[in-house]
């Protein structure tokens, strides 16, 4: 295998999706069966995937593979200069490994569906636009350019708007739809702006020739200032994206889509573009960049999980799970520690789809009830269902021998050691904080659900374990949630092939002045093979992560126990009751409950601002420019009935004319028209005679 | 004289008369007939001329091909049973000068002119060459032919079927 | 006197106005297509005789083997068309159509 067989797998990988949505799009209201396509058509896809993942790693481990077409070529613009703009693919060890999980993701979602969404009106367009979001997903992992990204970035929000508001007479389900599209604007927005900006100073979208211009010194809009507000713009995206805070109120609401959906879409694929998007520009971040976008991430980790502790609908806390996870790895990002951010983006990936899954399947059981007060008992009912959730919640709380201890433990470390290293103490504090938070509320979930007596008894007795259709992602999923997948030694990541081989470090291109101390290069660290300037990981950054690597373990499980253990005491043993603790603290309950009035704020300022703002010009409209109009056509109205006295009297009385004259002669000729071809015949032959006399041929 | 142009006066004789007659006759059925002598007429003028290969499709087409779809026509479209099967004529006396008028023009024209004639010997048998021909420089006017000879088929069945 | 061009391009031209006058004059369709037939007969033997006379080779006889063949198609369209015409007008008197006037 040589590497332009590799890149033309990943053509046919971006491409699959495609062909199966336009198959099934257009084949949907006449084969009803044409779903099977495109199911085989996301298998084959991912054995595609599988076997580009194992390549990457094994013979191409260390190689970036790229190949470009260009695909406009504008020529010597004058003042801005030569514009040729280039499409490609990029292969490296993040992208293999990232088009691997959404194809696997996107399979298994695919699968569950056949059965969840059976009986649907709309069952095979549902199919056609998952085989849509892939399509675009798979070109947001592949693409070697922002531009492309781009694009595929907004295909992903059209392909979600579709998915969220698949219900769409529902009224709620197509406000979330548009709430989604709206808001992941607002980041867009950011996101073109950065795009634009690096686009306006080098010419050229491609991701290696931005980087290579950017370690050589030429920085956006010739200042440092420049480089970190690039950064800053293509991070917006990502908040946008990834719902990150303040934008990250689209996410909850996009659970009225199906739940198939948010698993693939709102946990696992989608909402890591966002992370994905940050972890490919990490090289140019500057040191004020990061600590902002540490700063976004440790808040979107911080609020979600307070409002999930105290939310019902199964969905909803899970969403709210998602945002607060998505935080953790942007966090994790924005204090430098790359690999764990990757790594926890992966391992989230599949454990949050199988809770999705998991809830999805719960929901299906108790014929579309999502809220957990009404549950409880399920575990008997539903035993499979049940480990595989369990699995999950444990992966997601972080306890050992599960892979997310593995990545949480790092990112927690790496915060930790940043803390070391900085002084910022707030972001391992928030850290902690998060992860009891989120073992707490997720086996507050767990138990309401699955626990304790069935507090709806006639849903209960109509509950039963979901086929095999259904079970069988929820158990491949479950399954890759445990460690060995990644790592040999279930306490040490680092000891494991993921960490240490697939993932590797990014070369830093931000001048040196612009890095945190810790990342700067030093000497005994800097490889510098010949004629390639690379620059590696400070020695600093990992030798504090072991430094601190010892205790971050023990404070993150006994983190991670006790919220489990306060999850158990409150509502299982119910020795605290929880009526009576949300009673004491009321106002923090209530702030709690009601999202921190996010959606309320939002809709007092911006909504509410919007529709003043077109108040106001409404009656600029109705007043000024209206009374303009009028003028004016008060004006042309009587110019106009001067004109038309002069038409009816002048012009017409010519026009009539001309018609009479014409009407006399027609009266006449139209006797020679008989109807009859036989006199026709005749009258030519005279008229042939008469013309052979005339011109004397003989 | 030869006997070349004693047969030639004879087959134009039998030719013009009987198209006179087709013309002019009130029956029908005898038109059709006397149309009959009128082909086996210019038949006689092709062989005249050295044109046997026309002469037998002339004879082939025309009498047993397009005589007898007339005769056909003229049967299905009037009642059989009814002896009305005779037909008038209109305007005999306009025709009847125009045409003459024209045709005497044309005489005249013909008899005045200068024809520049190649007394080529006559061919002996025509049928290879014209086969040659056909298949080879004529070979797409030929199957255009044969697409608007079924084109015409179809189009009559289905028009006739209507 | 010899026999040559002319006399057959006179005997073609007493065909074609006889075709003429039969075209004109008869009531019934039949006799019009007769009529057809007849001028299509005069141009076959101008055809035939330049291609002897002339120095043309074979090609006028072509020709006339080309016109045979479309009289053949015209002959059968025609009689389609006369058939549908005594569909409609239940007669088939030329003199009597005279919807081309409205």
């Amino acid at each position: 295998m040589n590497e332009s067989l590799l890149i033309n797998f990943a053509v046919v990988i971006l491409f699959l999706p495609l062909l199966g949505f336009i198959v099934t799009l257009l084949l949907g209201k006449k084969v009803s069966k044409i779903f099977i396509f495109e199911n085989l058509v996301m298998l084959i896809g991912l054995i595609l995937s599988i076997v580009l993942l194992i390549a990457k790693v094994t013979t191409f481990n260390n190689v970036s593979i790229s190949s470009e077409f260009m695909w406009i070529d504008m020529g010597d613009v004058p003042v801005i200069g030569q514009i040729q703009i280039f499409l490609g693919l990029l292969l490296d060890d993040i992208s293999a490994l990232m088009i691997f999980v959404v194809f696997l993701i996107s399979f298994l979602v695919h699968f569950f569906s056949i059965d969840y969404m059976k009986g649907d009106i709309r069952y095979n367009r549902y199919f056609a636009y998952l085989g849509l979001f892939t399509f675009s997903m798979a070109g947001i992992v592949l693409t070697h350019n922002l531009l492309m990204m781009y694009i595929f970035w907004e295909l992903v929000g059209v392909s979600s708007y579709l998915l969220i508001g698949f219900w769409f007479e529902k009224k709620s389900a197509s406000d979330a739809g548009k709430k989604a599209f709206i808001v992941n604007r607002i980041g867009d927005l950011g996101f073109l702006l950065g795009l634009l900006t690096l686009f306006l100073t080098y010419n050229t979208f491609s991701f290696v020739e931005i980087f290579t211009e950017i370690s050589q010194g030429n920085l956006p809009l010739n200042s440092e200032f420049g480089l970190t507000i690039t950064g800053i713009f293509i991070f917006c995206g990502a908040v946008g994206k990834s719902a990150q805070f303040p934008l990250h109120v689209w996410l909850p609401d996009a659970m009225e889509g199906p739940t198939p959906v948010s698993a693939l879409i709102h946990a696992a694929t989608m909402v890591a573009a966002g992370v994905y998007l940050v972890v490919r520009i990490f090289g140019i971040l500057t040191a004020d960049a990061m600590l902002i976008i540490a700063t976004i991430g440790a808040l979107s980790a911080l609020i979600p999980a307070t409002i999930a502790l105290t939310q019902n609908d199964i969905k909803r806390v899970l969403a709210y799970s998602t945002v607060s996870q998505l935080g953790y790895m942007i966090m994790a990002l924005g204090v430098g520690a790359y690999k764990f951010a990757f790594f926890h983006l992966i391992t989230h990936a599949f454990f949050k789809a199988c809770m999705f899954l998991g809830s999805g399947s719960v929901i299906h059981a108790m014929h579309h009830e999502q809220d957990i007060q009404n549950m409880g008992g399920l575990r008997k009912k539903m035993p499979i269902t049940y480990a595989t959730f369990l699995i999950s919640a444990i992966a997601i709380s972080g306890i050992p021998l599960t892979s997310g201890f593995l990545s949480k433990d790092g990112i927690l470390a790496g915060t930790y050691a940043f803390g070391t290293l900085t002084g910022h103490w707030y972001f391992p504090f928030i850290g902690f904080l998060v992860a009891m938070m989120t073992a707490f509320y997720m086996f507050r979930l767990i138990i309401l659900t699955f626990h304790g007596e069935p507090r709806n008894k006639e849903k209960y007795e109509h509950a039963h374990e979901s086929s095999f259709i259904m079970v069988m992602p929820l158990v491949v999923l479950s399954i890759l949630s445990f460690f060995i997948w990644y790592t040999p030694n279930p306490m040490d990541p680092e000891a494991g092939w993921m960490y240490s081989d697939w993932i590797k470090n990014p070369e830093l291109h931000t001048p040196e002045n612009l890095r945190f101390g810790f990342m700067q290069s030093d000497v005994t660290s800097v490889i510098t093979p010949p004629g390639e300037h690379r620059i590696m990981y400070s020695e600093t950054y990992t030798a504090a992560l072991h430094h601190v690597h010892g205790s971050a373990v023990f404070l993150s499980i006994a983190m991670a126990v006790l919220g489990i253990l306060l999850a158990f005491v409150m509502y299982q043993w119910k020795k605290i009751s929880a009526d009576i603790l949300a009673d004491k603290l009321k106002p923090l309950y209530k702030f709690s409950y009601n999202k921190w009035y996010f959606d309320e704020l939002y809709h007092k300022i911006f909504v509410a601002g919007t529709i003043g703002l077109s108040r106001l010009i409404a009656w600029f409209d109705l007043k000024v420019i209206d009374g303009i109009v009028d003028g004016s056509a008060a004006v042309t109205k009587a110019f106009s009935k001067s004109i038309g006295w002069f038409d009816d009297n002048v012009i017409d009385g010519l026009v009539n004319l001309t018609a009479s004259v014409s009407a006399f002669i027609g009266l006449i000729f139209s006797k020679f028209q008989t109807g009859k071809v036989q006199t026709y015949i005749i009258m030519v032959i005279f008229s042939l005679v008469i013309l052979l006399f005339l011109f004397k041929s003989f | 004289m030869e006997i070349y142009d004693i047969i030639f006066y004879l087959f134009a004789a039998i030719t013009l008369l009987s198209a006179f007659f087709v013309v002019t006759s009130r029956n029908i059925v005898h038109a059709a007939f006397y149309l009959l002598f009128t082909f086996f007429g210019v038949t006689g003028i092709y062989v005249l001329l050295g044109a046997d290969f026309v002469a037998i499709v002339q004879l082939i087409v025309y009498v047993g091909g397009i005589l007898i779809l007339l005769i056909f026509g003229v049967m299905i479209t009037n009642k059989i049973t009814q002896v009305d099967i005779k037909t008038g004529t209109v305007h005999t006396l306009p025709a009847a000068i125009g045409v003459g008028l024209f045709t005497g023009i044309v005489g005249a024209v013909i008899l005045n002119t200068e024809w520049r004639i190649v007394d080529s010997p006559m061919p002996v048998a025509t049928l290879s060459t014209l086969g040659e021909m056909l298949l080879t420089e004529y070979v797409l006017i030929f199957e255009l032919l044969g697409i608007l000879l079924l084109v015409a088929l179809i189009g009559a069945a289905s028009m006739a079927r209507k | 006197m010899e026999v040559t061009l002319t006399h057959f391009l006179i005997v073609s031209t007493i065909l074609f106005c006889l075709g003429i006058y039969g075209i004109v004059t008869r009531k019934n369709a039949v006799m019009v297509l007769m009529g057809i037939e007849l001028i299509l007969n005069a141009s076959n033997i101008n055809f035939v005789a330049f291609s002897r006379f002339g120095n043309f080779g074979l090609q006028g006889q072509l020709i006339a083997l080309f016109v045979i063949v479309l009289a053949a198609a015209e002959a059968a369209v025609a009689l389609a068309i006369v058939l549908n015409v005594y569909k409609t007008f239940v007669n088939v008197n030329v003199d009597e159509i005279d919807s081309l006037r409205d």
